[in-house]
C-alpha cells in the first residue's frame, strides 16, 4: 500500500497496461493526472457533488476492470478515460431526472473549488477548446453543448429546440465535424508557428 | 436506416447523445463498416477535447481513498491474462480447477497441479445452462465462472456476470467471450446464491439490462 514507486515518467497508456495487469500504484497515477478534469466534467454535467463523485468513481472502476480492453493503437488513454467518465456522467444524470434546465449556465454549481493540479497545459488546452467551440455557428454550438455538457439525447434537443429529430442529427454531425477541422487546423498553426 | 443517415450517427454515438434506438442500431452497423469505425475514433478525439473546455475542480480527498480501496478489494476477472503470482493460493486453485474442467489435462494442469492439491477438496462444481461450462465455487465463496462457445461480444457491447442473491444482481465481472473464458467473480458467491450472464453496453452497467443468456444453478 505504501508503495512510491514513481511513475510521472509513464505515459498514460502505459499506466494502462500496467492496470491491466492489476497495478493500484499505476491507478492512482491515472486518478492523480485526470481526477480533477473528470471531476470537473461530471460535475458539469451533473451539477451535485454527491453525483459527480458516484460518477468519477465508477469511470475509475470501469477503468479498472477493464483496462486490458484498451488499444492503444485506436485512442489516446486520455481521451478513453475522458469518454467513461462523461458516459458515467450522462447516464446518472438521465437516470436522475436532474435536470438540466441552464445547463449552459455554470454558475449554478456553487462550491467548487478550481484544482490546484490546474497545469499551463491543461489550461493552453481548455483555452484553446473553448476558442474553437466559440469560431462555430451559434446553432451547431447550442447543439453540442446541450448534447455533451446536458446529457441530451438527439430527440430530447429536437423536443427542446423545436428543430425535426433529421436536422438535429445533421446539425451534430456538422457541428462535431466543423470542431474537429478548427481543433486540427490550429494544432497546424500552432506547430508552424514554433 | 440508409447507409449515409446511419453514418450520421457517428457524432451522436461519440457525444453519447443517440437515442436507445438509434444507438443499438449504429453499434450494429459499427461491427460491418469500417469507414465509421476509423471517423468515431476521430470524433471521439474530438469529444474528449469537449472534456477539456470544462474547468478541473480538484476532487474530495476521500474519492481518491475510496476509488483505490475498492479497486484493491476487487479481484482481477480474467485469469490467463494475470499474473498469477500476484493471487493468494486458494484465488489461483479456484480459477485452475476452473480452467483445467474446460481445457482438459494439458500442460498447464500439470504446472499448476502443485497448487490445487491443497484446496480441491473444498471446491464445488456448479451446473449452468445457456452455454457449456460451469461455476467453480471455492469453501469461502470464492467463484470463477468458466464458459465455452459464447460469441465474442459485438463492438460496443460487453458480457456482464452477475451474482443474484435474494433477487438482487450485483456485478460480478464484464468479460469479452470467444472460445473460452475464465472468468474470476469479483464477490463472493454465497450459499443459496445463482450467477447469471447479461448482454450489456461495454464498460458495463450496474443493473442488468437485458434477459440473462447464460444461468446457473443454485449454490
Amino acid at each position: 500500500m505504501d508503495d512510491v514507486r514513481d511513475m510521472a515518467h509513464l505515459s498514460d497508456e502505459a499506466l494502462v497496461a500496467l492496470v491491466a495487469r492489476s497495478d493500484e500504484v499505476a491507478l492512482a497515477e491515472l486518478y492523480d493526472r485526470h481526477g480533477a478534469t473528470a471531476y470537473g466534467l461530471a460535475r458539469r454535467v451533473l451539477r451535485d457533488a454527491a453525483l459527480a463523485e458516484d460518477a468519477v468513481q465508477e469511470a475509475f472502476l470501469a477503468i479498472w476492470r477493464g483496462a486490458e480492453r484498451f488499444v492503444p493503437e485506436k485512442a489516446r488513454a486520455s481521451t478513453w478515460i475522458l469518454t467513461l467518465v462523461h458516459r458515467r456522467a450522462v447516464d446518472l444524470v438521465r437516470r436522475e431526472e436532474r435536470r438540466r434546465a441552464d445547463v449552459l449556465d455554470e454558475s449554478r454549481d456553487t462550491g467548487a473549488e478550481p484544482s490546484a493540479a490546474d497545469s499551463a497545459w491543461l489550461r493552453f488546452e481548455r483555452e484553446r477548446v473553448q476558442a474553437a467551440l466559440r469560431r462555430l455557428p451559434d446553432h451547431q454550438r447550442e447543439t453540442l453543448e446541450l448534447a455533451y455538457y446536458g446529457g441530451f439525447t438527439q430527440s430530447e434537443l429536437a423536443e427542446r429546440l423545436g428543430r425535426p429529430l433529421g436536422t438535429i442529427k445533421s446539425q451534430m454531425f456538422a457541428a462535431l465535424g466543423t470542431l474537429r477541422e478548427i481543433l486540427e487546423s490550429a494544432e497546424r498553426e500552432s506547430w508552424q508557428t514554433t | 436506416m440508409a447507409n449515409d443517415l446511419i453514418h450520421e450517427l457517428t457524432a451522436g454515438y461519440a457525444l453519447h447523445a443517440l437515442d436507445p434506438q438509434d444507438e443499438s442500431e449504429y453499434v450494429e452497423h459499427l461491427a460491418t463498416c469500417e469507414r465509421c469505425r476509423a471517423e468515431l475514433a476521430a470524433f471521439q478525439e474530438t469529444a474528449g477535447a469537449l472534456a477539456l473546455a470544462v474547468d478541473p475542480v480538484e476532487p474530495p480527498p476521500a474519492l481518491r481513498a475510496r476509488i483505490l480501496s475498492t479497486a484493491r478489494a476487487e479481484r482481477p476477472n480474467v485469469v490467463p491474462l494475470r499474473p498469477r503470482w500476484a493471487r493468494p493460493r486458494t484465488l489461483a486453485a479456484v480459477a485452475a480447477v476452473a480452467a483445467c474442467a474446460v481445457v482438459g489435462l494439458g500442460v498447464w494442469n500439470a504446472v499448476l497441479h502443485s497448487q490445487l492439491s491443497a484446496s480441491r477438496s473444498a471446491l464445488q462444481a456448479v451446473g449452468i445452462k445457456g452455454a457449456n461450462g460451469s461455476l467453480v465455487v471455492g469453501a469461502d465463496g470464492q467463484a470463477t465462472l468458466v464458459v465455452t462457445g459464447l460469441h465474442r461480444a459485438r463492438t460496443g457491447k460487453t458480457y456482464e456476470a452477475w451474482v443474484i442473491q435474494n433477487g438482487v444482481p450485483q456485478s460480478a465481472a464484464l468479460f469479452d467471450g470467444g472460445s473460452t473464458s475464465v472468468v474470476r467473480l469479483g464477490p463472493r458467491v454465497p450459499k443459496g446464491a445463482i450467477v447469471a450472464v447479461t448482454v450489456e453496453r461495454a464498460g458495463g452497467v450496474t443493473k442488468p439490462t437485458t434477459t440473462p443468456i447464460v444461468v446457473s444453478a443454485r449454490v
